[in-house]
């Protein structure tokens, strides 16, 4: 079975009466294990994709299963509690809590989680150990780096081990070398068998992933995999 | 998510922004201190006047001229002159054999008048009363005597005075045998009497007052054959209804009255002006409280304010809390636990203070010689703790349900 399913997704904006298309009939299959890059250019609706796709947005049409289940039948809660449970954000500007330690920034999804707060520590320690941030970890969020803040972000989204980790342009806001760390860390992870799903408009970001789907104007232009997959080592990187 | 993350959360931001948060809190703080200052002050007013209305007697009744409504104040308290109320009458009250359970009675006349002695010119009040008045009203002599029956009745010439006229009229030298000028008369001072430090009810304070027997003050000085009350001590508390109704037996046989509701007297105890002193001080209380609490809506109107803004500018971390996860009744929560905190602080300052002003206006008055109790009870403080978490809820209720309709999508989007 596969973890992503969608059939003729659509969705439009409505503002006074105006409507905007964003996503029109969108079909693919995720599945389990994969790294896919979607991409296009800027209002190609490849963030609205990925807001359907990470149940922040709900579509105005069509069929979207996740993990085999229809998720357009979900009410408010359960869809946070599929956001918390199954699933791992990485966003371009980061969104760390201002004034709070790298800590609680990544314990953050577990206070709405019925872990027990013995547990959380473990976790979040393991969570910001899988991105060699746990040196950090009383630190507060705007003592970090860019790259750093975008390895705690990491760390976030995968403390509660999620069965598929969204990232919205993670290496825009951040220089080469720290973009290139991120894609590795995406890279690890995928090696170790989580999902990814990368939103990016960068070709050379696109092809660390496995596959790509194109999109223009709201709609799937192409989904290919990646033939000259590029392997983020940390030093330099290598075309295969 | 338990309760100590949105407190973590409300202390970070009341820090970040200290200026803004002591103006959010300010509000609550003065209402919530002038509550629990206007309890206080109120209760230990209303405790200094009981007091000193006890500490005449518990077991004395009055007698006053005209009639009046039993829980309504007497005529006479509007400025009524009544006539009806004679010195017979009081003969009569106080031979044992009508009112059985009073141990004596004492009758009054008041005003004012100048006192000169030796250049100094002081306009101070008297009371006209009969020789009982020491043992009626409980009061000592000091030094000298007070007047005697005779000198009561046959019109002497002779006074006592309030402990405070030894040094407002006579520089504190010992007034015993001097001559003292009442209304141009001359007038013996026969004796001073014991500092009482309260004011007798209804009337100005002993300790300021020159006594003359009842005949002389009615005619030297007031020119009337009546009497502006009785007062009757009774043996024991438990006598006072049965006294009141011999009482009102032997006046209307002497008024001759035989339907109650003419009655040209009133008869009350001192039971019943506690109970009337209770009803006006609770009831200004009560209204000076109001008003305290219109301080703490404008203090709720602050915080909904505040928390409005708060979640105008949270947009963005609402809008990731719900991302990884946070339900709507979550966001709620949260800054309603906010909202509630803030103000409870607010509560706890206000507390604080108004205790520290009261303690503090309680020293001060009671430097002023006053009998003047610190109260401050425990329900005024569980009052103002609840009303400030009441104010937290009520007034962060529309903000928390603002930033709980948050769509994450939009929130993550807001710059």
């Amino acid at each position: 079975m596969s973890l992503i399913q969608v059939q003729n997704l659509c969705k439009t904006y409505e503002n006074e009466g105006v409507k905007t298309p964003a996503l029109c009939k969108a079909n693919f299959f995720v599945e389990k294990g994969e790294f896919l890059a979607i991409m296009g250019p800027s209002g190609s609706g490849k963030s609205t994709l990925m807001q359907v796709l990470g149940l922040l947005d709900r579509p105005t049409e069509g069929k979207y299963f996740f993990d085999g289940r229809d998720t357009v039948e979900f009410d408010d809660d359960t869809l946070a509690n599929f956001r918390n449970k199954k699933i791992g954000f990485v966003f371009q500007s980061f969104n760390l809590l201002p004034r709070t330690s790298v800590f609680e920034n990544v314990e953050l999804p577990l206070l709405y989680d019925a872990t027990p707060d013995g547990k959380n520590k473990n976790k979040v320690l393991q969570a910001l150990k899988s991105v060699g941030m746990e040196h950090r970890e009383k630190y507060l969020s705007n003592q970090l780096s860019g790259g750093e803040k975008q390895r705690v972000a990491i760390a976030r989204a995968l403390v509660n081990d999620p069965e598929i980790i969204f990232a919205d342009e993670p290496t825009g806001n951040l220089d080469s070398k720290s973009g290139l760390q991120v894609m590795k860390i995406l890279q690890d992870l995928n090696n170790k068998g989580r999902t990814i799903i990368l939103v990016t408009h960068e070709t050379y970001t696109a092809e660390h992933a496995k596959r790509i789907i194109y999109m223009k104007d709201g709609e799937i232009v192409a989904d290919d995999p990646v033939k000259n997959r590029r392997i983020a080592d940390g030093e330099s990187e290598l075309l295969k | 998510m338990n309760i100590l993350s949105p407190i973590k959360i409300s202390l970070k931001y009341l820090l970040a922004a200290k200026f803004r948060s002591f103006l959010t809190i300010l509000g609550v703080v003065i209402g919530v201190a002038s509550v629990i200052i206007i309890m206080a002050i109120g209760q230990s007013a209303q405790a200094l006047i009981l007091d000193q209305i006890t500490g005449i007697g518990s077991n004395l009744i009055g007698v006053l001229p005209g009639a009046s409504d039993e829980k309504g104040p007497p005529a006479t308290a509007m400025g009524i002159s009544i006539t009806t109320l004679k010195y017979d009458d009081l003969e009569a009250l106080r031979n044992g054999k009508n009112v059985p359970e009073a141990e004596d009675a004492a009758g009054y006349v008041l005003g004012t008048v100048s006192a000169v002695y030796n250049g100094t010119d002081l306009n101070t009040s008297f009371e006209g009363t009969t020789a009982s008045y020491v043992d009626v009203e409980n009061s000592e002599i000091v030094s000298g005597r007070f007047y005697t029956k005779d000198e009561e009745t046959n019109m002497s010439r002779v006074a006592v005075l309030g402990a405070n006229l030894v040094e407002d009229l006579f520089s504190g030298t010992d007034p015993i045998g001097k001559v003292v000028k009442l209304k141009e008369q001359n007038f013996t001072v026969i004796g001073v009497l014991k500092k009482r430090g309260s004011t007798s009810f209804g009337l100005a304070s002993q300790d300021d007052a020159i006594f003359v027997p009842l005949k002389t003050a009615q005619k030297l000085f007031l020119g009337i054959d009546h009497l502006a009350f009785i007062r009757l001590k009774v043996r024991d508390t438990k006598l006072i209804s049965s006294a009141k109704e011999n009482i009102m037996t032997t006046l209307r046989e002497r008024h001759d009255i035989d339907d109650p509701a003419n009655d040209d007297f009133s008869v009350r105890d001192l039971a019943s002006a506690v109970k009337i002193i209770t009803q006006v001080t609770d009831v200004l209380r009560y209204f000076l409280l109001a008003i305290g609490t219109i301080s703490l809506i404008v203090g709720g109107v602050g915080i909904m304010n505040i928390m409005l803004l708060a979640v105008n500018q949270r947009v963005r971390e609402v809008g990731l809390r719900k991302a990884v996860g946070a339900k709507n009744s979550d966001v709620w929560t949260q800054f309603l636990i906010e909202s509630t905190f803030i103000s409870f602080l607010g509560g706890i300052i206000g507390i604080i203070i108004g205790v520290v002003i009261s303690g503090i206006s309680a020293v001060i008055i009671q430097s002023l010689q006053y009998t003047w109790p610190f109260i401050i009870s425990w329900q005024s403080i569980v009052v103002a703790c609840l009303i400030s978490i009441t104010i937290g809820i009520i007034f962060g209720f529309y903000p928390a349900y603002k930033a709980s309709k948050i769509s994450p999508m939009e929130a993550l989007r807001y710059e």
